[in-house]
C-alpha cells in the first residue's frame, strides 16, 4: 500500500487554556480529496499551521509526504502549497508580481508551471496588471489559490477558502477542486459550509478541537443512528414550538421551510404526528420520511458529545 | 392593498454611484412592519451599499428613502435611534466584559443605569449567561457572541434591527438558536432586514430580493420565487439568477 500523504497521531495543542486539538489522529492518502468541517473554533486552522509547519505541536507526531512537521520542515515547506483563511498576498503588488514573487520564491517561473494554473488563472488574467488589494473577493480567491500553486506543490492546504463568499462563487471554487483533484495532488480543504462535505472523498467532522467522525460523506449518513422526518406546515415558528412540545421526539431543527424531527426507531408514528398538527390548527401538513444530510449527522454528533 | 404606513422601510429609486461605478442602480422595495426581510445577492452586488445607506451612514447619490418613518436626508439621527444594527466582523468590543459591553451600548442608546441593569440581567438569564457575567468577549466562543450582539442590538427596542452575515462560521445548532432569537423578534414586532450566504436561511424569511450587479433581479416570498424559478431550493434559484448574469 503506498504510504499515505499525511498522518497524525494523538495531536494536541493548547494556547493558554484553550484546547485548540485534543489528541486528534487521522491519516489522508494520496491523491485524496479531503475536508475538514467544522464551525469556528473547531481547531481547523490550528491543525493546517502545524501541517504547514508554521506552528509546533503541543504532543504527538504529524508526517506530510512522509517527512516529520519539527525535523524536515523545509522539505515540507516545498513541497505544500498553503492558503490561508485569511487574505494574505502584498496587497499592493500587482496580479502578476504576486505570481512572479511565489515563483521566484520557490526557484520556479510562471511560465515552467503555466498549465498546472491555466485554468484558474486565465479567469484573473485579464486583470493581471491590477493590483491585488483592489481585486473583488472572487478573484482574491483565485490569485491566492494560483500562488498557492505555483511551485507545483504535492500536497494543497486550503484553509476555509470559501467562508463569506456567495453561493455562486463557491461552487466555481469546487468544480476548480474537482479539476485539481484529477491531476493527482493531494487537497486538504477546511469549510464552515456543512454542503460542502458531500464533494469531498472523505470528511473529518470537527468542533471543539476534537474529530467526532471520518469517514466518508456516504458513510456518515449511513451511520446516522435516528430515524427522520420532514415536517412541513404553513407556519415554520409556530411549527417548531410545536413539535419541540411533542412526546417521543429526540430533536427538531429548522431546515429552510421544513423542520427535521429525529427519534429513535418506534418512538413516533409519523401519520399520527400529522394528525396531531392537524388538529392542533397547523395548515398544510406534510410529514415524510428522510435521509439524514451532513448536516444532520452533524447536529446528532455535536449533542452525543456534550 | 398594504396601506403606506405599514411600510416601515421605503425606498424608491435608490441610486448611489462612486465615480463612473454604480453600485446601486435604481432600487425600488418596501418592508413591512414585523417582516423578516431576506437582502440577498453575491459578492460584490451592491448589498452593503445600501445597509450603509439604511442606516444613515451614508448619502444616497439619489432617490426617496424613509426608515422607521423618518427621512433618510433630514432626519438621519432620528433613523439611527430606531434602529438597531449587528455586522459579522465587529459588534463587541473583545477586551470589554459581558455585562460592559451591554452597559456600553445601553448608554449609547440613552437608557438609564437602572434600565440597563434590569434589562442586562433579563438578557443574560435568557441566554443562559449568568456566570458568564464579568467574562471578557474574547474569552467566549463565537455563536455565544453572535447571539449576545444580537440581543445587544435590540437592546433598546429600535422598529428595525439590520443584520449583516450574522451566522458566518456559526456552528449549525447555534446557528439554528440565532434564527430562533430573529423569529422572536420579528413575533414582538421588530422588523428584521438579514443578510446571508446560508441559502436554507433565505427560507426562513417573509420575503427575500435578491441583487444581481447593483439590481434587484427578483423579490417576493420564497415560494413563490421558487415557483417562478421552477426550482426546489432557494439555493436554486440564487445561482439560475446570479449565475445568468454573470456569463
Amino acid at each position: 500500500m503506498a504510504p499515505p500523504s499525511v498522518e497524525v497521531k494523538n495531536l494536541t495543542k493548547r494556547f493558554g487554556t484553550t484546547l485548540a486539538l485534543d489528541d486528534i489522529s487521522f491519516h489522508i492518502g494520496k491523491g485524496e480529496l479531503f475536508g475538514f468541517i467544522g464551525p469556528d473554533g473547531a481547531g481547523k486552522t490550528t491543525l493546517f499551521r502545524i501541517l504547514t509547519t508554521l506552528q509546533l505541536p503541543d504532543i504527538g507526531t504529524c508526517t506530510v509526504e512522509g517527512f516529520d512537521v519539527v525535523k524536515d520542515y523545509k522539505k515540507i515547506r516545498n513541497m505544500s502549497g498553503y492558503m490561508p483563511g485569511k487574505f494574505s498576498l502584498y496587497q499592493d503588488l500587482s496580479v502578476e508580481e504576486n505570481l512572479n514573487f511565489f515563483a521566484t520564491i520557490f526557484g520556479t517561473t510562471l511560465r515552467e508551471n503555466y498549465d498546472l494554473i491555466k485554468d484558474i488563472y486565465q479567469q484573473i488574467e485579464p486583470f493581471k496588471n491590477r493590483k491585488a488589494g483592489q481585486l473583488s473577493g472572487g478573484m482574491k480567491q483565485k490569485l491566492a489559490l494560483s500562488c498557492a500553486l505555483i511551485h507545483k506543490p504535492e500536497i494543497l492546504f486550503l484553509d476555509e477558502p470559501t467562508t463569506g463568499v456567495d453561493a455562486v462563487s463557491r461552487l466555481e471554487f469546487w468544480e476548480m477542486l474537482r479539476r485539481l483533484k484529477a491531476s493527482g495532488i493531494t487537497i486538504l480543504v477546511s469549510t464552515p459550509y456543512m454542503d460542502e462535505a458531500g464533494l469531498c472523498d472523505r470528511v473529518a467532522l470537527m468542533q471543539g478541537g476534537r474529530i467526532m467522525s471520518v469517514s466518508t460523506p456516504a458513510k456518515v449518513v449511513a451511520d446516522y443512528p435516528l430515524n427522520l422526518l420532514s415536517v412541513k406546515s404553513g407556519d415554520i415558528y409556530h411549527l417548531l414550538g410545536e413539535l419541540r412540545e411533542y412526546p417521543g421526539i429526540h430533536s427538531v431543527y429548522a431546515f429552510g421551510q421544513s423542520a427535521h424531527v429525529s427519534f429513535k426507531s418506534g418512538d413516533i408514528v409519523p401519520e399520527r404526528l400529522a394528525d396531531h398538527l392537524t388538529q392542533n390548527d397547523h395548515r398544510l401538513v406534510e410529514v415524510t420520511p428522510i435521509e439524514a444530510t451532513i448536516e444532520d449527522c452533524f447536529m446528532e454528533l455535536m449533542t452525543d458529545k456534550t | 392593498m398594504v396601506a403606506e404606513t405599514e411600510n416601515i422601510i421605503i425606498v424608491r429609486d435608490l441610486v448611489k454611484s462612486f465615480g463612473s461605478f454604480i453600485a446601486n442602480d435604481h432600487l425600488t422595495f418596501s418592508v413591512k412592519r414585523g417582516e423578516i426581510f431576506g437582502f440577498l445577492g453575491a459578492n460584490g452586488a451592491g448589498k452593503t451599499t445600501t445597509i450603509k445607506i439604511l442606516c444613515g451612514l451614508s448619502y444616497p447619490t439619489s432617490g426617496e428613502l424613509s426608515v422607521g418613518g423618518f427621512d433618510i436626508y433630514t432626519q438621519r439621527e432620528k433613523v439611527k435611534k430606531n434602529i438597531g444594527y449587528m455586522s459579522q466582523r465587529f459588534s463587541l468590543y473583545d477586551d470589554l466584559t459581558v455585562y460592559e459591553n451591554i452597559r456600553f451600548y445601553g448608554g449609547i442608546y440613552g437608557l438609564g443605569k437602572k434600565e440597563i441593569d434590569s434589562r442586562a440581567g433579563a438578557l443574560m438569564a435568557q441566554l443562559g449567561f449568568e456566570t458568564s457575567r464579568n467574562k471578557l468577549i474574547r474569552d467566549i466562543p463565537l455563536g455565544w457572541k453572535q447571539k449576545l450582539a444580537f440581543s445587544v442590538a435590540i437592546l433598546h427596542n429600535p422598529k428595525i434591527v439590520f443584520l449583516d452575515e450574522p451566522t458566518g462560521g456559526v456552528d449549525p445548532i447555534t446557528r439554528r438558536q440565532f434564527w430562533d432569537m430573529i423569529f422572536e423578534a420579528a413575533h414582538q414586532g421588530i422588523t428584521v432586514f438579514v443578510t446571508t450566504h446560508y441559502m436554507d436561511e433565505a427560507e426562513y424569511c417573509d420575503r427575500v430580493s435578491i441583487m444581481v450587479d447593483g439590481r434587484i433581479a427578483a423579490m417576493d416570498t420564497p415560494d413563490n420565487l421558487k415557483l417562478q424559478f421552477g426550482s426546489p431550493s432557494m439555493n436554486e434559484v440564487f445561482l439560475k439568477l446570479a449565475r445568468a448574469k454573470a456569463e
